[in-house]
Protein backbone atom coordinates (compact mmCIF):
# COMPACT_ATOMS: atom_id res chain seq x y z
CA UNK A 1 0.00 0.00 0.00
CA UNK A 2 2.99 2.20 0.58
CA UNK A 3 4.29 1.90 -2.70
CA UNK A 4 0.73 2.32 -4.13
CA UNK A 5 0.52 5.91 -2.09
CA UNK A 6 4.46 6.54 -3.34
CA UNK A 7 3.63 6.05 -7.10
CA UNK A 8 0.12 7.79 -7.21
CA UNK A 9 1.71 11.28 -5.56
CA UNK A 10 4.98 11.20 -7.49
CA UNK A 11 2.14 11.05 -10.94
CA UNK A 12 -0.20 13.31 -9.44
CA UNK A 13 0.11 17.04 -10.43
CA UNK A 14 -0.07 18.74 -7.15
CA UNK A 15 -3.14 19.68 -6.64
CA UNK A 16 -4.22 16.20 -6.68
CA UNK A 17 -1.52 15.43 -4.22
CA UNK A 18 -3.34 18.09 -1.65
CA UNK A 19 -6.65 15.88 -1.98
CA UNK A 20 -4.46 13.08 -1.44
CA UNK A 21 -3.09 13.86 2.11
CA UNK A 22 -6.27 16.42 3.03
CA UNK A 23 -9.24 14.47 1.94
CA UNK A 24 -10.86 14.89 5.02
CA UNK A 25 -11.36 18.62 3.64
CA UNK A 26 -9.61 22.13 5.25
CA UNK A 27 -8.29 22.08 8.90
CA UNK A 28 -9.76 24.68 10.25
CA UNK A 29 -12.53 21.98 11.10
CA UNK A 30 -14.52 22.41 14.22
CA UNK A 31 -13.76 20.68 17.20
CA UNK A 32 -17.54 20.28 18.33
CA UNK A 33 -17.93 18.09 14.80
CA UNK A 34 -21.02 16.09 14.96
CA UNK A 35 -20.54 12.41 14.42
CA UNK A 36 -23.66 10.07 12.82
CA UNK A 37 -23.38 7.03 13.26
CA UNK A 38 -23.50 4.99 10.29
CA UNK A 39 -23.58 1.28 9.09
CA UNK A 40 -22.11 -0.09 5.93
CA UNK A 41 -21.43 -3.96 4.25
CA UNK A 42 -18.83 -2.97 2.86
CA UNK A 43 -17.18 -6.43 0.12
CA UNK A 44 -19.63 -8.46 2.62
CA UNK A 45 -18.26 -7.13 6.19
CA UNK A 46 -20.46 -4.91 8.19
CA UNK A 47 -18.77 -1.40 9.45
CA UNK A 48 -20.76 0.49 12.51
CA UNK A 49 -18.60 3.71 11.98
CA UNK A 50 -19.43 7.37 13.32
CA UNK A 51 -19.05 9.80 10.67
CA UNK A 52 -19.21 13.65 9.65
CA UNK A 53 -22.11 14.68 7.28
CA UNK A 54 -19.42 15.96 4.95
CA UNK A 55 -17.31 12.76 4.16
CA UNK A 56 -17.66 11.23 0.67
CA UNK A 57 -18.02 7.90 0.72
CA UNK A 58 -14.96 7.97 -1.74
CA UNK A 59 -12.85 9.60 1.29
CA UNK A 60 -14.64 7.28 4.15
CA UNK A 61 -13.21 3.94 1.83
CA UNK A 62 -9.82 5.45 1.25
CA UNK A 63 -8.98 7.10 4.46
CA UNK A 64 -11.12 5.49 7.03
CA UNK A 65 -11.08 1.74 5.97
CA UNK A 66 -7.43 2.00 3.58
CA UNK A 67 -9.15 0.53 0.94
CA UNK A 68 -7.19 2.71 -1.02
CA UNK A 69 -8.03 0.68 -4.69
CA UNK A 70 -10.75 3.18 -5.25
CA UNK A 71 -9.35 6.02 -6.42
CA UNK A 72 -9.92 9.67 -6.07
CA UNK A 73 -9.10 10.85 -10.14
CA UNK A 74 -11.05 14.40 -10.77
CA UNK A 75 -12.98 14.56 -7.28
CA UNK A 76 -16.01 15.96 -9.69
CA UNK A 77 -17.81 12.82 -10.84
CA UNK A 78 -16.15 13.61 -14.36
CA UNK A 79 -13.49 10.70 -14.91
CA UNK A 80 -15.08 7.66 -13.32
CA UNK A 81 -12.49 6.55 -11.02
CA UNK A 82 -14.19 6.26 -7.99
CA UNK A 83 -16.93 4.73 -9.37
CA UNK A 84 -18.07 1.57 -6.48
CA UNK A 85 -21.01 -0.51 -6.52
CA UNK A 86 -23.89 0.89 -4.28
CA UNK A 87 -26.32 -1.84 -3.82
CA UNK A 88 -25.28 -3.30 -6.81
CA UNK A 89 -25.36 -0.28 -8.99
CA UNK A 90 -22.53 1.48 -10.18
CA UNK A 91 -21.43 5.52 -8.75
CA UNK A 92 -19.43 7.98 -8.44
CA UNK A 93 -17.91 7.90 -4.90
CA UNK A 94 -16.56 11.20 -4.89
CA UNK A 95 -20.00 12.79 -5.30
CA UNK A 96 -21.64 10.53 -2.58
CA UNK A 97 -22.24 12.20 1.19
CA UNK A 98 -21.69 8.86 2.79
CA UNK A 99 -24.07 9.44 5.42
CA UNK A 100 -26.61 9.94 2.74
CA UNK A 101 -26.52 6.00 1.90
CA UNK A 102 -26.57 4.74 5.48
CA UNK A 103 -27.22 1.13 5.12
CA UNK A 104 -25.84 0.54 1.94
CA UNK A 105 -24.26 -2.55 0.37
CA UNK A 106 -21.15 -1.22 -0.89
CA UNK A 107 -18.96 -3.40 -3.43
CA UNK A 108 -15.29 -2.55 -4.00
CA UNK A 109 -12.30 -3.23 -6.33
CA UNK A 110 -11.06 -4.94 -3.28
CA UNK A 111 -14.41 -7.45 -3.04
CA UNK A 112 -14.43 -8.53 -6.68
CA UNK A 113 -12.43 -11.59 -6.93
CA UNK A 114 -13.48 -15.17 -4.78
CA UNK A 115 -10.34 -15.60 -2.57
CA UNK A 116 -7.94 -16.28 -5.30
CA UNK A 117 -10.36 -16.73 -8.26
CA UNK A 118 -10.24 -13.29 -10.20
CA UNK A 119 -13.52 -11.52 -11.15
CA UNK A 120 -13.99 -12.24 -15.27
CA UNK A 121 -13.48 -8.91 -16.10
CA UNK A 122 -9.71 -8.74 -13.33
CA UNK A 123 -8.92 -11.59 -15.67
CA UNK A 124 -9.79 -9.98 -18.94
CA UNK A 125 -8.11 -6.90 -18.23
CA UNK A 126 -4.89 -8.98 -17.44
CA UNK A 127 -5.51 -10.73 -20.93
CA UNK A 128 -6.40 -8.02 -23.06
CA UNK A 129 -3.87 -5.59 -21.47
CA UNK A 130 -6.50 -3.24 -20.91
CA UNK A 131 -4.23 -0.48 -19.15
CA UNK A 132 -1.34 0.67 -18.74
CA UNK A 133 -0.49 3.18 -15.48
CA UNK A 134 -3.24 1.32 -13.69
CA UNK A 135 -5.11 4.52 -12.17
CA UNK A 136 -8.41 4.87 -13.75
CA UNK A 137 -8.44 0.63 -13.73
CA UNK A 138 -10.84 -0.19 -10.17
CA UNK A 139 -13.27 2.08 -11.76
CA UNK A 140 -13.22 1.01 -15.08
CA UNK A 141 -13.61 -2.78 -13.67
CA UNK A 142 -16.41 -1.77 -11.30
CA UNK A 143 -18.00 0.30 -13.92
CA UNK A 144 -17.81 -2.79 -16.40
CA UNK A 145 -18.91 -4.68 -13.33
CA UNK A 146 -22.51 -2.00 -13.20
CA UNK A 147 -22.49 -2.65 -17.02
CA UNK A 148 -23.15 -6.22 -17.27
CA UNK A 149 -25.35 -5.97 -14.31
CA UNK A 150 -27.25 -3.70 -16.11
CA UNK A 151 -27.67 -5.85 -18.82
CA UNK A 152 -28.64 -2.92 -21.63
CA UNK A 153 -25.14 -3.30 -23.25
CA UNK A 154 -25.21 -5.60 -26.36
CA UNK A 155 -22.50 -4.17 -29.09
CA UNK A 156 -19.35 -2.68 -29.52
CA UNK A 157 -21.04 0.97 -29.76
CA UNK A 158 -22.84 0.59 -26.91
CA UNK A 159 -20.06 -0.64 -24.76
CA UNK A 160 -18.18 2.26 -25.97
CA UNK A 161 -21.15 4.59 -25.15
CA UNK A 162 -21.80 2.81 -21.95
CA UNK A 163 -18.27 3.00 -20.34
CA UNK A 164 -18.52 6.85 -21.57
CA UNK A 165 -18.48 8.06 -17.31
CA UNK A 166 -14.52 5.92 -17.14
CA UNK A 167 -11.78 8.18 -18.64
CA UNK A 168 -8.33 6.81 -19.10
CA UNK A 169 -5.73 9.18 -19.50
CA UNK A 170 -2.93 6.89 -21.05
CA UNK A 171 -5.56 5.73 -24.04
CA UNK A 172 -6.10 2.25 -23.42
CA UNK A 173 -9.71 2.58 -24.17
CA UNK A 174 -9.33 0.35 -27.60
CA UNK A 175 -8.10 -2.92 -24.73
CA UNK A 176 -10.81 -1.97 -21.99
CA UNK A 177 -13.64 -2.24 -24.29
CA UNK A 178 -11.99 -5.57 -26.18
CA UNK A 179 -11.76 -7.02 -21.93
CA UNK A 180 -15.71 -6.05 -21.52
CA UNK A 181 -16.09 -7.67 -25.00
CA UNK A 182 -14.99 -10.82 -24.02
CA UNK A 183 -16.71 -11.25 -21.05
CA UNK A 184 -20.10 -9.95 -22.40
CA UNK A 185 -19.68 -12.55 -24.82
CA UNK A 186 -18.67 -15.30 -22.50
CA UNK A 187 -21.98 -14.28 -20.26
CA UNK A 188 -23.81 -14.51 -23.88
CA UNK A 189 -22.29 -18.31 -24.36
CA UNK A 190 -23.33 -18.98 -20.45
CA UNK A 191 -26.80 -18.09 -20.92
CA UNK A 192 -26.93 -19.77 -24.40
CA UNK A 193 -25.57 -22.75 -22.95
CA UNK A 194 -28.27 -22.87 -19.83
CA UNK A 195 -30.80 -22.27 -22.39
CA UNK B 1 -16.44 22.15 1.49
CA UNK B 2 -18.51 24.19 4.28
CA UNK B 3 -19.85 22.53 7.36
CA UNK B 4 -23.56 22.20 7.58
CA UNK B 5 -26.13 21.06 9.72
CA UNK B 6 -27.19 17.69 8.32
CA UNK B 7 -30.91 16.76 8.64
CA UNK B 8 -32.74 13.32 7.76
CA UNK B 9 -36.46 13.96 7.13
CA UNK B 10 -38.91 10.74 6.83
CA UNK B 11 -41.68 12.28 5.63
CA UNK B 12 -42.39 14.99 3.45
CA UNK B 13 -44.23 17.20 5.97
CA UNK B 14 -40.44 16.94 7.73
CA UNK B 15 -38.57 17.82 4.30
CA UNK B 16 -40.70 20.71 4.20
CA UNK B 17 -40.16 22.07 7.53
CA UNK B 18 -36.65 21.24 7.50
CA UNK B 19 -36.63 23.49 4.24
CA UNK B 20 -38.27 26.69 5.40
CA UNK B 21 -34.90 27.55 7.38
CA UNK B 22 -32.47 29.75 5.55
CA UNK B 23 -29.90 28.73 3.61
CA UNK B 24 -31.39 25.07 3.71
CA UNK B 25 -30.99 22.62 0.41
CA UNK B 26 -32.22 19.49 -0.27
CA UNK B 27 -29.88 16.64 -0.77
CA UNK B 28 -30.82 13.68 -3.17
CA UNK B 29 -28.54 11.81 -5.57
CA UNK B 30 -26.14 14.75 -4.91
CA UNK B 31 -24.28 14.41 -8.17
CA UNK B 32 -24.76 18.45 -8.24
CA UNK B 33 -25.31 19.88 -5.24
CA UNK B 34 -22.18 17.81 -3.43
CA UNK B 35 -20.17 19.13 -6.60
CA UNK B 36 -20.89 23.05 -5.97
CA UNK B 37 -20.11 22.12 -2.64
CA UNK B 38 -16.51 21.20 -3.15
CA UNK B 39 -16.45 24.05 -5.38
CA UNK B 40 -17.76 26.72 -2.99
CA UNK B 41 -20.15 27.54 -4.93
CA UNK B 42 -23.32 26.34 -2.36
CA UNK B 43 -22.19 26.57 0.85
CA UNK B 44 -26.10 25.67 2.58
CA UNK B 45 -26.35 26.35 6.06
CA UNK B 46 -28.47 23.57 6.42
CA UNK B 47 -28.59 20.02 4.13
CA UNK B 48 -31.72 18.18 4.22
CA UNK B 49 -31.83 14.42 3.16
CA UNK B 50 -34.67 13.42 1.44
CA UNK B 51 -33.35 10.49 0.24
CA UNK B 52 -35.62 8.39 2.63
CA UNK B 53 -38.78 10.03 1.03
CA UNK B 54 -41.34 7.78 -0.60
CA UNK B 55 -40.88 9.41 -3.76
CA UNK B 56 -39.33 6.61 -5.81
CA UNK B 57 -42.22 4.96 -7.83
CA UNK B 58 -43.43 5.61 -11.22
CA UNK B 59 -47.19 5.33 -11.12
CA UNK B 60 -49.95 5.25 -13.78
CA UNK B 61 -52.59 8.19 -13.08
CA UNK B 62 -56.35 7.41 -14.03
CA UNK B 63 -56.10 9.23 -17.38
CA UNK B 64 -53.53 7.40 -18.97
CA UNK B 65 -50.56 9.63 -17.88
CA UNK B 66 -47.63 8.81 -15.44
CA UNK B 67 -46.53 10.52 -12.17
CA UNK B 68 -42.57 10.40 -11.94
CA UNK B 69 -41.28 10.43 -8.00
CA UNK B 70 -39.06 13.03 -7.47
CA UNK B 71 -36.49 10.42 -6.26
CA UNK B 72 -36.90 7.98 -9.59
CA UNK B 73 -33.30 8.15 -10.50
CA UNK B 74 -32.45 9.23 -13.91
CA UNK B 75 -31.55 5.47 -15.51
CA UNK B 76 -34.61 4.19 -13.33
CA UNK B 77 -36.42 6.55 -15.40
CA UNK B 78 -34.92 6.06 -19.03
CA UNK B 79 -35.23 2.42 -18.91
CA UNK B 80 -38.47 1.87 -17.25
CA UNK B 81 -40.76 0.00 -19.89
CA UNK B 82 -43.52 2.48 -19.94
CA UNK B 83 -41.17 5.14 -20.62
CA UNK B 84 -39.19 3.28 -23.28
CA UNK B 85 -42.53 2.31 -25.07
CA UNK B 86 -45.07 5.80 -24.40
CA UNK B 87 -42.30 8.26 -24.05
CA UNK B 88 -38.93 7.45 -26.06
CA UNK B 89 -38.24 10.98 -26.61
CA UNK B 90 -37.89 11.68 -22.34
CA UNK B 91 -35.89 7.88 -22.64
CA UNK B 92 -33.45 9.32 -25.38
CA UNK B 93 -32.95 12.47 -24.16
CA UNK B 94 -32.08 11.15 -20.42
CA UNK B 95 -29.45 8.68 -21.98
CA UNK B 96 -28.27 11.63 -24.13
CA UNK B 97 -27.16 13.43 -20.75
CA UNK B 98 -23.84 12.63 -18.18
CA UNK B 99 -22.63 9.12 -17.81
CA UNK B 100 -24.36 5.80 -16.98
CA UNK B 101 -22.63 6.47 -13.63
CA UNK B 102 -23.97 9.97 -12.60
CA UNK B 103 -28.00 8.88 -14.14
CA UNK B 104 -27.67 6.14 -11.66
CA UNK B 105 -27.05 8.58 -8.31
CA UNK B 106 -28.94 11.99 -10.66
CA UNK B 107 -33.06 12.32 -9.50
CA UNK B 108 -35.84 13.61 -11.12
CA UNK B 109 -36.35 16.57 -8.75
CA UNK B 110 -32.78 17.01 -9.09
CA UNK B 111 -32.30 17.02 -12.49
CA UNK B 112 -35.11 20.04 -12.84
CA UNK B 113 -32.89 21.75 -10.01
CA UNK B 114 -29.16 21.25 -11.19
CA UNK B 115 -27.37 24.52 -11.67
CA UNK B 116 -26.13 25.91 -15.07
CA UNK B 117 -22.22 25.11 -15.90
CA UNK B 118 -21.51 28.20 -16.87
CA UNK B 119 -17.57 28.48 -16.36
CA UNK B 120 -17.96 32.12 -14.20
CA UNK B 121 -20.66 30.76 -11.83
CA UNK B 122 -18.83 27.69 -10.94
CA UNK B 123 -15.49 30.05 -10.24
CA UNK B 124 -16.39 31.77 -7.03
CA UNK B 125 -13.06 34.00 -8.12
CA UNK B 126 -14.80 35.94 -10.34
CA UNK B 127 -18.00 37.49 -10.56
CA UNK B 128 -21.16 36.31 -11.24
CA UNK B 129 -25.08 38.12 -11.33
CA UNK B 130 -26.23 34.56 -10.72
CA UNK B 131 -24.14 33.27 -7.48
CA UNK B 132 -23.72 36.78 -5.95
CA UNK B 133 -26.45 39.28 -7.11
CA UNK B 134 -24.63 42.48 -8.13
CA UNK B 135 -21.36 41.40 -8.57
CA UNK B 136 -21.32 41.67 -12.33
CA UNK B 137 -21.12 38.94 -15.56
CA UNK B 138 -17.44 38.45 -16.86
CA UNK B 139 -19.15 35.69 -19.57
CA UNK B 140 -20.49 38.88 -20.91
CA UNK B 141 -17.27 39.55 -23.28
CA UNK B 142 -15.68 37.28 -21.99
CA UNK B 143 -15.44 33.03 -22.76
CA UNK B 144 -18.79 32.67 -23.97
CA UNK B 145 -18.58 29.65 -26.27
CA UNK B 146 -21.42 27.41 -24.04
CA UNK B 147 -23.58 30.32 -23.68
CA UNK B 148 -27.37 31.39 -24.60
CA UNK B 149 -28.43 32.87 -27.88
CA UNK B 150 -32.11 33.23 -26.62
CA UNK B 151 -33.53 34.83 -23.90
CA UNK B 152 -30.27 36.36 -21.88
CA UNK B 153 -30.02 39.44 -19.67
CA UNK B 154 -27.42 42.31 -19.86
CA UNK B 155 -27.36 40.64 -16.32
CA UNK B 156 -26.95 36.84 -17.40
CA UNK B 157 -26.16 34.67 -20.22
CA UNK B 158 -26.09 30.97 -18.67
CA UNK B 159 -27.89 28.13 -20.25
CA UNK B 160 -29.68 25.50 -18.33
CA UNK B 161 -27.93 22.45 -18.57
CA UNK B 162 -30.65 19.73 -18.80
CA UNK B 163 -31.37 17.11 -21.48
CA UNK B 164 -34.07 15.38 -20.03
CA UNK B 165 -35.88 18.78 -19.51
CA UNK B 166 -35.66 19.82 -22.91
CA UNK B 167 -37.64 16.30 -23.20
CA UNK B 168 -40.36 17.05 -20.57
CA UNK B 169 -41.14 20.62 -21.69
CA UNK B 170 -42.11 19.22 -25.57
CA UNK B 171 -44.34 16.34 -23.51
CA UNK B 172 -45.87 19.58 -21.30
CA UNK B 173 -44.93 17.84 -18.38
CA UNK B 174 -45.94 19.40 -14.86
CA UNK B 175 -44.18 19.77 -11.88
CA UNK B 176 -45.55 18.93 -8.80
CA UNK B 177 -44.57 20.69 -5.42
CA UNK B 178 -45.00 21.12 -2.06
CA UNK B 179 -44.61 23.52 0.37
CA UNK B 180 -45.44 25.48 3.96
CA UNK B 181 -48.62 26.91 1.97
CA UNK B 182 -49.70 23.14 0.68
CA UNK B 183 -49.04 21.28 -2.57
CA UNK B 184 -49.64 23.24 -5.96
CA UNK B 185 -48.62 21.84 -9.60
CA UNK B 186 -46.53 23.91 -12.08
CA UNK B 187 -46.71 23.58 -16.02
CA UNK B 188 -42.81 22.60 -17.59
CA UNK B 189 -42.81 26.10 -19.34
CA UNK B 190 -43.46 28.13 -16.50
CA UNK B 191 -41.29 26.05 -14.03
CA UNK B 192 -37.78 27.40 -14.86
CA UNK B 193 -37.58 31.09 -16.13
CA UNK B 194 -35.50 33.37 -18.18
CA UNK B 195 -33.07 35.46 -15.83
CA UNK B 196 -33.80 38.90 -16.45
CA UNK B 197 -32.64 40.35 -13.42
CA UNK B 198 -32.90 38.27 -10.95
CA UNK B 199 -30.75 35.19 -12.70
CA UNK B 200 -29.89 33.71 -8.89
CA UNK B 201 -33.58 32.36 -9.08
CA UNK B 202 -33.43 29.77 -11.76
CA UNK B 203 -36.77 28.49 -11.40
CA UNK B 204 -40.10 30.33 -9.59
CA UNK B 205 -40.08 27.55 -6.96
CA UNK B 206 -40.56 29.47 -3.81
CA UNK B 207 -38.81 29.20 -0.44
CA UNK B 208 -39.13 25.88 1.34
CA UNK B 209 -41.00 24.04 -1.52
CA UNK B 210 -39.70 20.84 -2.57
CA UNK B 211 -40.59 18.86 -5.90
CA UNK B 212 -42.67 15.85 -5.32
CA UNK B 213 -42.90 14.33 -8.83
CA UNK B 214 -42.97 15.18 -12.15
CA UNK B 215 -46.33 14.65 -13.90
CA UNK B 216 -46.18 13.11 -17.39
CA UNK B 217 -49.88 13.40 -19.66
CA UNK B 218 -50.96 10.51 -21.48
CA UNK B 219 -48.14 9.39 -24.60
CA UNK B 220 -48.51 10.83 -27.93
CA UNK B 221 -45.31 11.21 -29.83
CA UNK B 222 -44.00 7.16 -29.29
CA UNK B 223 -43.12 7.23 -33.54
CA UNK B 224 -42.39 10.58 -34.94
CA UNK B 225 -39.76 11.98 -32.32
CA UNK B 226 -36.05 12.33 -31.82
CA UNK B 227 -33.90 14.03 -29.61
CA UNK B 228 -30.64 15.30 -31.32
CA UNK B 229 -28.26 16.46 -29.38
CA UNK B 230 -24.48 18.48 -30.94
CA UNK B 231 -21.66 18.96 -28.33
CA UNK B 232 -17.61 19.03 -28.32
CA UNK B 233 -17.34 15.51 -27.86
CA UNK B 234 -19.71 12.66 -28.96
CA UNK B 235 -20.41 11.35 -25.43
CA UNK B 236 -20.34 12.86 -22.02
CA UNK B 237 -20.48 16.57 -22.60
CA UNK B 238 -23.13 19.27 -21.95
CA UNK B 239 -24.97 20.29 -25.15
CA UNK B 240 -24.21 23.43 -27.64
CA UNK B 241 -27.01 23.05 -29.09
CA UNK B 242 -29.90 20.11 -28.88
CA UNK B 243 -33.38 19.95 -30.10
CA UNK B 244 -36.31 17.83 -29.04
CA UNK B 245 -38.90 17.32 -31.49
CA UNK B 246 -41.97 15.21 -32.14
CA UNK B 247 -44.60 15.46 -35.02
CA UNK B 248 -48.05 14.21 -35.52
CA UNK B 249 -48.84 13.35 -38.82
CA UNK B 250 -52.36 13.26 -40.59
CA UNK B 251 -52.75 12.24 -44.13
CA UNK B 252 -49.18 13.49 -45.62
CA UNK B 253 -49.63 17.04 -43.11
CA UNK B 254 -48.35 17.81 -39.74
CA UNK B 255 -51.27 17.88 -37.37
CA UNK B 256 -49.16 19.24 -34.49
CA UNK B 257 -45.20 20.12 -34.00
CA UNK B 258 -43.97 20.29 -30.53
CA UNK B 259 -39.59 21.17 -30.74
CA UNK B 260 -37.93 22.59 -27.36
CA UNK B 261 -34.21 23.85 -27.75
CA UNK B 262 -31.51 23.01 -25.10
CA UNK B 263 -27.94 24.52 -24.32
CA UNK B 264 -29.33 27.95 -25.77
CA UNK B 265 -31.11 30.23 -23.19
CA UNK B 266 -32.20 29.91 -19.27
CA UNK B 267 -34.58 27.37 -19.86
CA UNK B 268 -35.45 25.06 -22.33
CA UNK B 269 -36.79 27.16 -25.33
CA UNK B 270 -40.11 26.43 -26.89
CA UNK B 271 -41.75 28.90 -29.19
CA UNK B 272 -45.37 28.02 -29.60
CA UNK B 273 -46.34 30.31 -32.50
CA UNK B 274 -43.72 28.77 -35.05
CA UNK B 275 -45.26 25.46 -33.59
CA UNK B 276 -48.81 26.49 -34.51
CA UNK B 277 -46.89 27.55 -38.17
CA UNK B 278 -45.87 24.50 -39.05
CA UNK B 279 -49.84 22.50 -38.87
CA UNK B 280 -50.87 22.09 -42.02
CA UNK B 281 -47.87 21.86 -43.81
CA UNK B 282 -46.03 18.93 -45.20
CA UNK B 283 -43.04 17.98 -43.74
CA UNK B 284 -40.38 18.55 -46.18
CA UNK B 285 -37.27 20.94 -46.02
CA UNK B 286 -38.86 23.91 -46.60
CA UNK B 287 -41.56 24.00 -43.40
CA UNK B 288 -38.33 22.70 -41.52
CA UNK B 289 -36.19 25.69 -42.27
CA UNK B 290 -38.89 28.42 -42.00
CA UNK B 291 -39.80 27.03 -38.38
CA UNK B 292 -36.19 27.49 -37.52
CA UNK B 293 -36.13 30.76 -38.90
CA UNK B 294 -38.77 31.70 -37.30
CA UNK B 295 -37.48 30.15 -33.51
CA UNK B 296 -34.51 31.93 -34.27
CA UNK B 297 -35.57 34.94 -35.65
CA UNK B 298 -34.97 37.02 -31.94
CA UNK B 299 -31.41 34.36 -31.68
CA UNK B 300 -28.27 37.11 -30.39
CA UNK B 301 -24.62 35.80 -30.06
CA UNK B 302 -22.19 36.81 -27.75
CA UNK B 303 -19.17 36.66 -30.03
CA UNK B 304 -17.79 33.14 -28.67
CA UNK B 305 -21.14 31.67 -29.24
CA UNK B 306 -22.44 33.11 -32.75
CA UNK B 307 -22.03 29.88 -34.44
CA UNK B 308 -24.74 28.63 -31.60
CA UNK B 309 -27.23 30.25 -34.30
CA UNK B 310 -26.37 28.75 -37.22
CA UNK B 311 -25.95 25.22 -35.43
CA UNK B 312 -29.00 25.62 -33.95
CA UNK B 313 -30.70 26.09 -37.39
CA UNK B 314 -29.65 23.16 -38.66
CA UNK B 315 -29.89 20.88 -35.76
CA UNK B 316 -33.68 21.94 -35.54
CA UNK B 317 -34.43 21.32 -39.61
CA UNK B 318 -32.33 17.92 -38.89
CA UNK B 319 -34.05 17.18 -35.91
CA UNK B 320 -37.28 17.53 -37.12
CA UNK B 321 -36.22 15.46 -40.37
CA UNK B 322 -35.43 12.54 -38.58
CA UNK B 323 -39.00 12.93 -36.59
CA UNK B 324 -40.47 13.06 -39.58
CA UNK B 325 -39.22 9.85 -40.91
CA UNK B 326 -39.42 8.03 -37.97
CA UNK B 327 -35.74 7.94 -37.34
CA UNK B 328 -34.75 9.09 -34.20
CA UNK B 329 -31.53 9.77 -33.06
CA UNK B 330 -29.46 6.69 -31.34
CA UNK B 331 -27.82 7.81 -28.52
CA UNK B 332 -25.22 4.87 -28.71
CA UNK B 333 -24.45 4.74 -32.77
CA UNK B 334 -24.05 8.41 -33.22
CA UNK B 335 -23.89 8.78 -36.90
CA UNK B 336 -26.07 11.38 -37.68
CA UNK B 337 -28.39 10.56 -40.53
Amino acid sequence: MLAERAFCLELLPPELVFFEINCEGPVDRPAATAGFPVSFVINGDRHELTVAPWVTLLDLLRERLQLTGTKKGCDHGQCGACTVLIDGVRINSCLVLAISRDGAQITTIEGLARGADLHPLQAAFIERDAFQCGYCTPGQICSAAGLLAEGHTHSRAEIREHMSGNLCRCGAYTNIADAIEDVLKQGASVREAAE
Amino acid sequence: MNRFEYVRADSIADAVGALAAPGARALAGGTNLVDLMKYDVAKPARVVDINRLPLKEIEPSPDGGLTIGALVTNSGLAWDPRIAEGYPLLASAILAGASPQLRNAATTGGNLLQRTRCYYFYDPSTPCNKREPGSGCPAIGGVNRIHAILGASDACIAVHPSDMCVALAVLDAVVNVQGPDGERSIPFEAFHRLPGNEPQHDNTLRRGELVVSVFLPPPGFGSHYSYLKVRDRLSYAFALVSVAAALKLDGGRISEARVALGGVAHRPWRDREAEQGLKGQKPDAAAFAGFADQVLRQARGQGGNDFKIELARRTIARALRQAAAATPQRQSDKSVR
